[in-house]
């Protein structure tokens, strides 16, 4: 569905941002992409979505290059939340800042209505349909860029930084949501600094350094190896750790507290 | 010791609104306290922090009931000048309070702006450059430098006015986990070292728990939750209130009902694992 071919991106003020990416991301398949600040996340995001073209390497995004495949078409196929949601707000209303999209893609009134419902229900944003987004918290903001987003069903979801200013039951409700997607066969890309939300997910990881992609694998796999989380600043999941240091093995660390408990008692049971 | 911060029976609602915002809130604050306020979004936070700055009700015009004092003196009587040097506070982006050409100029804004002394703002600036490890970024540009710098650079800014409360909205929530755990780790230094005062917004929990004395949870502009952050984490409600219990603490108060670890502290997963006996399997 997505794949970057030896992309390298430099920015103005001569900072390399990619340095020589290779990433291939085949449909259906839920990867979180992880690292230090200024590691080159959102850069790569912004390649996928076609803001920006690789100085060299090509970009695909289903078989079409990014670089003579214009921003609105990619859009259609490529739907993304970006960090800061100020920058992608700008309609009277959230009603109206739902449907502006699904107008601009030709969808039918009836079911403009129709996804606009949906959205805000989704992500409880029902009670603000008539005010201005300007007058919504942080966390609201992000939510309802998000509703955009899944309003005109995309086949790749790019949320960036999707947890800032979320409580633990919208970053639950977000990570049933990126479970949703996944299993409706979406393509869905997280990046984000927030590993205790990612863990549960259990989505493959990419690991960023200084514009390149220093770990690839599954979360259970990547999330054991202590020095490569350590040279790309990630901090290691609390229940991974906890599951390192009862245990020296390389089975699968527990995904939640519940899984720990269980096995803790067993231990009790048969010393 | 005394009360940095006092809110007594403090009521706000915005002029466009039906319900108050903050509704019959009280907290005290102690001199070198660290106070985390959590909550689902939308549940006032953010208004109690404009009440404490001085943006309600300075700024922000509306039904205004109750009091809040900040080193003994009323918000509503106090001057903005007054406040700015007072209060310190931190945005969630640092980008929204770095604008200068050097770093050094940047941390110097706010002394500049009351119109501090050379001599005294140099002092106060070098100052605060130490403090944060920054010195030696002095004369780079502030947008050339990580994020974590650029939030180092701004606290700087912050603690160069000496203020006797700093407020800390979301401060870890744009940073890499490392560079999120030094950020937590320098609060706890400055608490130690200068006996600042801080309240802190942040969902994130895993981190700050460790150094907080107080958690504080709010809803619908209430305070429903208060004490200390095992206190509050171990009681089962805090979760319908949004906050974000850790995973190892979700684990460690299972297992402390069923008395397979010690119910006092908030535990690592190292010592989680060591009172269970790890490594053993």
């Amino acid at each position: 569905m997505i794949e970057l071919r030896n992309v390298t991106f430099v920015h103005q003020n001569g900072v390399k941002a990619l340095d020589g990416v290779s990433l291939k991301i085949d449909s259906g398949e839920t990867v979180a992409v992880v690292g230090e600040n200024g590691a080159g996340k959102t850069t790569l995001v912004k390649h996928v979505t076609g803001l920006l073209k690789p100085a060299s390497g090509d970009v695909l995004v289903d078989g079409q290059s990014t670089s003579t495949t214009s921003t609105a078409r990619i859009s259609r196929k490529v739907g993304v939340a970006f960090q800061n949601p100020d920058h992608q707000l700008f309609s009277e209303s959230v009603e109206e800042e739902m449907a502006f999209a699904l107008r601009n893609f030709g969808f039918a009134p009836q079911l403009v209505e129709e996804r606009v419902k949906w959205g805000l229900e989704l992500f409880g944003l029902e009670e603000y349909r008539k005010s201005s987004p300007l007058v919504l918290s942080g966390g609201e903001k992000k939510r309802l860029t998000l509703a955009c987003i899944l309003a005109w069903d995309p086949e790749v979801v790019i949320l960036d930084e999707p947890t800032v200013g979320q409580d633990s039951i919208q970053k639950e409700r977000l990570a049933e949501t990126i479970k949703m997607l996944s299993s409706a066969g979406k393509t869905v890309v997280v990046v984000s600094h927030d590993i205790e939300f990612l863990w549960p997910i259990q989505p493959r990881v990419v690991v960023m350094k200084a514009g390149r992609i220093v770990g690839d694998g599954p979360a259970a796999t990547l999330m054991q190896d202590r020095e490569l989380l350590d040279s790309a600043r990630v901090v290691q999941p609390q229940l991974v750790s906890l599951h390192q240091q009862l245990t020296k093995r390389p089975e699968r660390p527990f995904t939640d507290a519940l899984e720990a408990r269980r096995w803790l008692e067993r231990g009790k049971r048969t010393p | 010791m005394s009360d940095i911060l006092e809110v007594k029976g403090l009521s706000f609602r915005y002029p466009d609104s039906t319900r108050r915002a903050v509704a019959d809130f009280d907290l005290s604050v102690p001199q070198g306290e660290i106070v985390v306020l959590a909550g689902p979004s939308g549940c006032g936070k953010s208004t109690l922090l404009r009440a404490v700055n001085g943006l309600v009700p300075h700024m922000y015009s509306g039904e205004y009931g109750g009091e809040v004092k900040v080193g003994g003196v009323a918000v509503k009587d106090s001057s903005m000048r007054d406040l700015a040097q007072r209060v310190g506070f931190l945005f969630q982006n640092p980008e929204n309070q770095i604008f200068m050409f050097t770093v050094e100029r940047d941390v110097a804004f706010g002394l500049e702006n009351l119109g501090v002394p050379r001599e005294e703002m140099r002092t106060r600036v070098d100052e605060a450059m130490r403090l944060l490890d920054i010195s030696d970024l002095a004369q780079r540009a502030p947008h050339e430098l990580s994020d974590g710098q650029k939030q180092r650079v701004a606290l700087a800014g912050v603690l160069a006015m000496r203020p006797q409360l700093v407020i800390l909205d979301e401060p870890t929530s744009l940073l890499d986990p490392k560079t999120a755990a030094e950020l937590v780790a320098l609060v706890a230094r400055l608490r130690r070292e200068l006996g600042t005062t801080f309240v802190v917004v942040e969902h994130r929990l895993d981190l700050l728990v460790k150094v907080a004395d107080r958690l504080v949870v709010m809803n619908e502009g209430r305070k429903v939750m208060e004490g200390t952050p095992r206190d509050v984490l171990f009681r089962d409600e805090a979760e319908s209130y949004g906050v974000a219990v850790p995973a190892i603490t979700q684990v460690q108060k299972m297992l402390a009902k069923d008395r397979l670890v010690p119910t006092s502290g908030l535990m690592t997963p190292a010592e989680l694992a060591a009172a269970v006996g790890g490594g053993s399997r």
